[in-house]
């Protein structure tokens, strides 16, 4: 009895371990275990003798094909799901993350969260841009870009609903500010004109976007003269004269934001010093790194808690199969083992055998889902609304490290899945196992 | 089914392999019940009885631009309308901005409006005469441990009171309730004056959010919409008016298409869970084969024994899913209570007979390949072990 418990105790220990290690590991440490694995296989002997139980039992998969598939389909499931669901959260941060930088700071009315919500008055403005640490372009003036973030309701192409669009009344110091911006198609806006530049996502998602197309805002008609790429989540909004904006949308002198270029990031801190000191100003800076990264947290986050919960539910479901599987296998190739054991095989390599024999089925289960995840979703095109209650457009990104992490969770349960049939088939006693049919 | 225990028997053969394909099942319906809890809360979102009497009037601009008050009067005399009402998107956040919760500026008739908030005739009496007082849902004072007579401050994002203040302390004087358990997501909101609301801000001036009609009937829905929307015509405040049903639809739709999201996971689910239980099938009646014979020796017909393979995967499939829902159901009413952060929904009669339908379905589907086999098996071979 006692030695029941202390097997079963042990086994407990055995499975969980690596599966902690496996989650804890870097993806670098997978090849590490795996080029540790193959130089025991192929030195000692031991290895060797696992090589060639594992090839036996390989050589026979061709027979159970039929069983052996739920195990490669079953980790696929649940590693596509993961690896495209995780993509999601990944392209929406990167879209994000790519807006922001170290070396321009974005300044925002105290309390406001975000720049729709925000209201910069024109004297503030002008104090802002005077600060020392603000870069300063080749005429000496200050590269600090006031700017108005109103919304739209533009009918969206694939369904037709009225959807939020960002409009971004910019000025001409803009085109310093951000360095990757470019124009694809058309011409800049003039100023002092109702003629608006579109962004490229905008441009896919929202109808009457295209140029020449007239726009009603706010009960004005405005032309669309370009199309443009920041690089980043500005390709979800509109862009126009900052005059004409505040204009049409009453907005007077005020704007909602402004974003300087500081002289050096290490700056930062003097800049914000300044201007929380100062008893004229009730304002916020952040970093833009810091204001675009915090937009994607909310919604990353419960990203990872959706897919992680699918994944360990898919998981769970899987792993049952591969019991089967193997535990089936493991029935079928009994007289097999049977001689293995019979002609000096030890416990040891009849365990590995199995055990590799499920996680390569494993890894191939967690290679097709992945690639699967990539073939539908790399690319695919989403959108959400974000943090100033407009339509924030990003694509999907299977990275390498979703696949890695992917591939982990496809592991960890071929490796649950291969060992309780792995334990079984070492401990069978080899004369009745030689008896069987 | 007089062969039901026939069909248990077998189902038991091998207790190990039909647990762990149990369980695979439940873990898929288990799956189903949770996603279909979650997209049933935002495809349902809003579409109470009450919704559909209700139009939502917003700026055609955008819901974030505001209307002029002077509306509410105009909008009243309009023919089909009954009450209106009125409110104004606050923004305030509670300690941390994790903490998101709606809260509002309303009108002194809006319980009047949304009359499936209940708040007991004190409360409402309390709220009427205190000036900063707020009354919240009962899902969100128990979020947060609030009680009558507790005062709240909110830090505001996008309304500073005169001379820059940025805290607004409210005092709660009520706690409203919905009876209804698919609507109760909306216990999670503060409500308070728009008239404090409007003397406080610093950029008020009469303007107010959107305006809430209740129409005497939801037939004429369209036809009053227009007339309302017609008032503002050409002027610098147009309207766009619309069912309650419709805007939250159009708003749900904004944030993410969680149909297609749903719609993958549970395709990706129910794929592998049909290899995976086909494949328990195909191994049980394959090493069944001789039994099958024996049965069809002793007199069971080919359709019997077609049936008998059936009735068995349906009855895997059925064991496992209605185990899985019932743990759905639990989880849900437990994440309900407990976490709020996640609009779900009870896995209602709707998502039971879903799930039943599918389970039937599947259970046919995947015993049907062994069922043909079991059914044209000839006895002489099958005995002989050919």
């Amino acid at each position: 009895m006692g030695r029941k418990i202390g097997y079963i105790l042990s086994v407990i220990v055995a499975a969980v371990a690596p599966v902690v290690v496996l989650v804890m590991l870097p993806a670098w440490g997978i090849l590490v275990g795996v080029a540790l694995l193959v130089a025991w296989l192929a030195l000692t002997r031991t290895g060797r003798q696992a090589w060639s139980a594992t090839a036996v039992a390989v050589s026979t998969i061709p027979q159970r094909i039929g069983s052996s598939s739920v195990v490669i389909i079953g980790i696929a499931g649940v590693v596509g799901v993961l690896v495209a669901l995780l993509a999601m959260a990944e392209g929406f941060r990167a879209t994000l993350q790519q807006t922001g930088s170290d070396d321009t700071a974005i300044v925002l009315r105290a309390g406001s969260q975000t720049e729709i919500n925000s209201v910069v008055d024109h004297d503030s403005v002008v104090l802002v841009s005077e600060e020392p640490q603000v870069m300063r372009d080749g005429q000496s003036r200050p590269i600090a870009a006031p700017e108005i973030v109103v919304a739209a309701s533009i009918p969206k192409k694939s369904n037709g609903v009225d959807s939020n669009v960002e409009i971004r009344g910019v000025g001409d110091e803009v085109w310093e500010l951000y360095p990757r911006f470019r124009m694809i198609t058309g011409r800049r806006f003039r100023s002092g004109l109702r003629e608006l530049i579109v962004g490229k996502d905008a441009a896919r998602e929202f109808a009457h976007t295209g140029i020449g197309s007239t726009l009603d805002l706010n009960g004005q008609p405005w032309t669309v003269v370009g199309v443009f790429d920041s690089g980043d989540s500005h390709n979800s909004e509109l862009w126009a004269d900052t005059g004409v904006v505040a204009t049409t949308y009453h907005r007077g002198s005020s704007t909602s934001s402004v974003t300087v270029r500081l002289q050096d990031p290490r700056l930062f801190d003097a800049f914000r010093t300044a201007i929380k000191t100062n008893p004229q100003l009730k304002l916020e800076v952040q970093t833009t790194r810091k204001y675009y990264d915090a937009q994607s947290e909310g919604l990353t986050r419960i990203i990872h808690v959706l897919g992680t919960t699918v994944a360990v539910i898919m998981g769970i479901g899987a792993l049952f199969g591969a019991l089967n599987t193997m535990y089936a296998a493991v029935a079928t190739r009994t007289r097999e083992i049977a001689t293995l054991r019979a002609i000096g095989f030890r416990g040891v390599p009849v365990v590995v055998s199995v055990l590799i024999e499920t996680l390569l089925l494993a890894v191939l289960g967690g290679v097709v889902g992945a690639a699967v995840a990539w073939l539908l979703f790399d690319n695919y095109t989403a959108s959400t609304l974000g943090a100033n209650f407009s339509q924030v457009v990003f694509e999907f990104r299977v990275t390498p490290a979703l696949v890695a992490s992917g591939l982990k969770w496809a592991l960890a349960i071929g490796f649950l899945g291969g060992l309780f049939p792995a334990l079984r088939a070492a401990r069978m006693p080899v004369t009745e196992g030689l008896r069987e049919l | 089914m007089k062969y039901l225990h026939l069909v248990w028997s077998a189902l038991f053969r091998r207790k190990t392999r039909t647990f762990f394909t149990l369980l695979s099942v439940l873990a898929a319906f288990l799956l189903f019940g949770l996603l279909n809890s979650v997209r049933d809360a935002f495809a349902n979102a809003g579409q109470s009885v009450a919704g559909a009497s209700r139009l939502i009037t917003i700026s055609k601009v955008s819901f974030m631009v505001s209307l002029p008050l002077s509306l509410d009067m105009q909008i009243q005399a309009v023919p089909g309308v009954g009450a209106v009402t009125y409110a104004n998107w606050f923004g305030g956040i509670y300690q941390d901005p994790k903490n998101f919760f709606a809260n509002e500026a309303v009108a002194p008739n809006f319980f009047d409006v949304y009359s499936e908030f209940k708040l007991p005739p004190a409360e409402l009496r309390a709220f009427e005469q205190t000036r900063t007082g707020a009354v919240v849902g009962a899902r969100l004072a128990t979020r947060f441990h609030w009680k009558v007579g507790d005062q709240i401050p909110l830090q505001a994002t996008i309304f500073p009171q005169k001379g820059g203040q940025n805290t607004w302390t409210f005092n709660l004087v009520g706690i409203y309730h919905i009876a209804n358990p698919s609507e109760r997501q909306q216990e999670d909101a503060l409500f308070f004056h728009w008239k404090y609301f409007d003397e406080a801000t610093a950029f008020g001036g009469g303007n107010v959010g959107w305006y809430i009609e209740k129409i005497a009937q939801p037939k004429d829905a369209d036809h009053v919409a227009q007339a309302i929307d017609a008032l503002s015509a050409n002027s610098d405040h147009e309207t766009k008016t619309q069912s309650e049903d419709a805007f939250q639809a159009s708003f749900v739709s904004q944030v993410a298409d969680i149909g297609l999201i749903v719609g993958s996971i549970m395709g990706a689910v129910f794929f592998t869970l049909i290899l995976l239980t086909g494949n328990t099938m195909a191994q049980a009646v394959r090493e069944r084969i001789p039994e099958l014979a024996i049965l069809k020796t002793v007199g069971f017909s080919n359709r019997s024994v077609l049936g008998l393979v059936l009735a068995e995967s349906v009855l895997l499939l059925a064991l496992g899913g209605a185990a899985g829902l019932a743990l759905a159901q639990v989880a849900v009413s437990f994440i309900r209570a407990n976490v709020g952060a996640i609009p779900m929904l009870p896995v209602g009669p709707t998502s039971w007979m879903e799930g039943l339908g599918l389970m039937a379905l599947i259970g046919l589907l995947v015993g049907a390949l062994p069922a043909r086999r079991g059914m044209s098996l000839r006895i002489v071979d099958a005995l002989a072990g050919r």
